[in-house]
């Protein structure tokens, strides 16, 4: 269309987030400092279940506070599938258990898919408060399931005893299993970038800024709505079924409103609907976590200043700020 | 005579104990300018509103197209062909003129379920929806956010957006308005050419453009259609001059 530079500023900044995800652990892993590894891939993962997220809040402005349902689901997904293959016990009905992540993803994938279309076709019958009210409330009864189920640990949750295994590479190896997460974390940035490029993302922008627009040119906002919401649940769902293998654990914590708040938080202090948002976020984030909790317990307590500035002062999050307003072409 | 396009037959709404629509009945015929004129809150929008689908009448029957459109909704109304303007205008504010375009252009080609596709370079909506906006003389506006455009050029791009999308009538609630006497004068040259590709329900306070364009006026006072004629009928017509017009016409 017009004449844009090849690289916008926001462009290189994005390229340099991603290489600075991956240099921490590359350089880490020279010195061997393992801890730092653990770091950088907890961001990875972080970043990944937010760039679900956004894809409903930043693209949609839907503000989901039950995606932790979705993040928790895809942890039990790997957990459940990892335990009974394990043991050697079948699932139901003779099917076995699993160590392999890319049928554990998948699943994790399909479960959170099917899950979020009856969650989001009843929650987008709603708007506003009442969206994020009853997303909460879809998230909770998942939550409490899982905290009254015994059969996979209950409240205690459940341990992965051995890493899950992909082919080819060695994931108990911390900077292989950094690999695979930050490759994932980048083909969901491909993804959420040709999203909101698309046909369908323009439709879903719209309804965002206009539902009235897009309604009067003949497009059901509620079934734009609903395929990003699924969509979104799904991104999130993978994000968790790795979230599990890098803890080598899932508990029900994984399932609660904490949860779908940090993931909000990560959005927001990153940039919402902006593609690096999430990365820039979930570093921020984690720093945060790590600078600051070690200093003091409270240190949530200064990631709510931080989050309060960011809202009054930087609405675009850290990404308008660096990179200034996104442009829609 | 040509079966109407579009036929309102009694219809009803009330806010509260307000008669906003109090058993309209009306007719759109093919080729035709019909305005609707009438005070302010004499219910204009409203019927508007319940003729698109964005409030639903207490009663009596709209068929578009020979259908009772009574069971759909504003989505699927637009879809076989109800294009409108709003009077506030609606827009998706941080797109450009030319996507707000594109995406009449992508509804009207029902692909608005594909992943993949970047639309920027992709010329079967590019071109159509450029070609719209030159229609409406808004080609050179064609990259600035709808945000950025004057009351009048939205309206325009609101009128280009229902001709992207092929409409078999429009509903246009006072296109005039924000545009100064220059605007009024071509927008007006323009709705009488565009009446040979659909019909057009105008509402309009803007009476020199209602005179020169309509082959028939509906006057509304108090939610009542109080006469419907030609515009000698309706100018000469003591009980419209009394409630509407004045002495002014
Ligand atoms: N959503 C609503 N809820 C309650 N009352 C409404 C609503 N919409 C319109 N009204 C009332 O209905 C009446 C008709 O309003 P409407 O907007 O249809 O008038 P109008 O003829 O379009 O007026 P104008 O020329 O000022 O645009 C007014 O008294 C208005 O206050
Ligand atoms: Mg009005």
């Amino acid at each position: 269309m017009t004449n844009a530079p090849l690289m916008t500023r926001e462009t290189v900044i994005n390229t340099l987030l991603a290489l600075l995800l991956l240099a921490i652990p590359l350089g880490a892993s020279a010195m061997g400092e393992p801890f730092y590894i653990t770091l950088a891939t907890r961001i990875a993962i972080l970043a990944l279940a937010a760039v679900g997220l956004n894809i409903a809040l930043g693209l949609g402005g839907l503000v989901s506070f039950g995606h932790a349902a979705f993040f928790g689901l895809g942890g039990y997904a790997a957990g459940i599938l990892a335990t009974h293959a394990f043991d050697g016990v079948p699932l139901f009905a003779g099917i076995p258990g699993t160590a392999s992540m890319p049928i554990i993803w998948l699943v994790a994938v399909v479960v959170c898919g099917l899950i979020a279309l009856p969650i989001g076709a009843i929650s987008l019958r709603t708007t506003g408060v009442y969206f994020i009210m009853i997303t909460l409330a879809f998230a909770q009864m998942i939550y409490y399931f899982a905290v009254s189920w015994p059969a996979y640990g209950g409240e205690d949750g459940l341990s992965i005893y051995v890493r899950n295994e992909f082919p080819g590479v060695n994931t108990a190896q911390p900077l292989s299993y950094f690999l695979i997460c930050y490759v994932v974390l980048m083909a969901a940035l491909g993804l959420f970038w040709l999203l909101r490029g698309s046909r369908f993302g323009a439709a879903l922008q719209a309804a965002r800024q206009n539902a009235t627009r897009l309604a009067a040119v003949g497009i059901a906002p509620f079934n734009v709505r609903l395929v990003a919401f699924a969509v979104s649940a799904m991104v999130t769902g993978l994000a968790g079924a790795l979230f599990a293998d890098l803890n080598k654990f899932v508990s029900p914590s994984m399932l609660s409103w904490h949860m779908s708040g940090e993931l909000i938080v990560l959005i927001i202090l990153g940039g919402k609907g902006r593609l690096f948002g999430p990365v820039a976020g979930a570093m921020l984030y984690v720093l945060i976590e790590y600078a600051l909790g070690g200093i003091t317990e409270r240190w949530q307590f200064f990631l709510g200043l931080i989050l309060l500035g960011v809202v009054l002062f930087a609405r675009g999050g850290l990404l308008g700020l660096l990179a200034g307003k996104a442009r829609h072409g | 005579m040509a079966e109407p396009v579009l036929e309102i037959r009694d219809l009803k709404k009330t806010f509260g104990a307000l008669k906003a629509t109090d058993g309209v009945s009306l007719d759109l015929r093919p080729g035709e300018v019909h305005a609707l004129i009438g005070p302010n809150g004499a219910g204009k929008s409203t019927l508007i509103h319940q003729i698109s689908g964005s409030f639903r009448p207490d009663s009596g029957t709209i068929r578009f197209l020979g259908q009772d459109i009574a069971g759909l909704d504003m989505a699927a109304r637009a879809r076989l062909g109800l294009g409108r303007s709003f009077q506030i205008s609606s827009l998706a504010q941080e797109f450009s003129a030319l996507r707000n375009v594109m995406l009449a252009v992508q509804a009207r080609q029902g692909t608005s379920f594909r992943f993949f596709r970047p639309v920027m370079n992709d010329k079967s909506l590019t071109e159509p929806a450029m070609a719209m906006l030159e229609r409406v003389g808004l080609a050179g506006r064609a990259h600035l956010p709808a945000a950025e455009l004057s009351h009048g050029e939205r309206r325009q791009l609101e009128i280009a957006i229902a001709l992207a999308l092929g409409s078999k009538a429009f509903l246009f609630d006072e296109p005039m308005a924000g545009m100064g006497p220059e605007g009024s004068k071509a927008l007006t040259k323009f709705l009488d050419g565009l009446r040979h590709e659909a019909p057009i329900l105008l509402v309009e306070h803007d009476m020199d453009a209602v005179f020169a364009l309509a082959d028939r006026i509906s006057v509304l006072v108090y939610g009542r259609v109080i006469a419907t004629g030609t515009v000698d009928q309706i100018r000469n017509d003591p009980e419209v001059r009394r409630a509407y017009l004045g002495e002014a016409a």
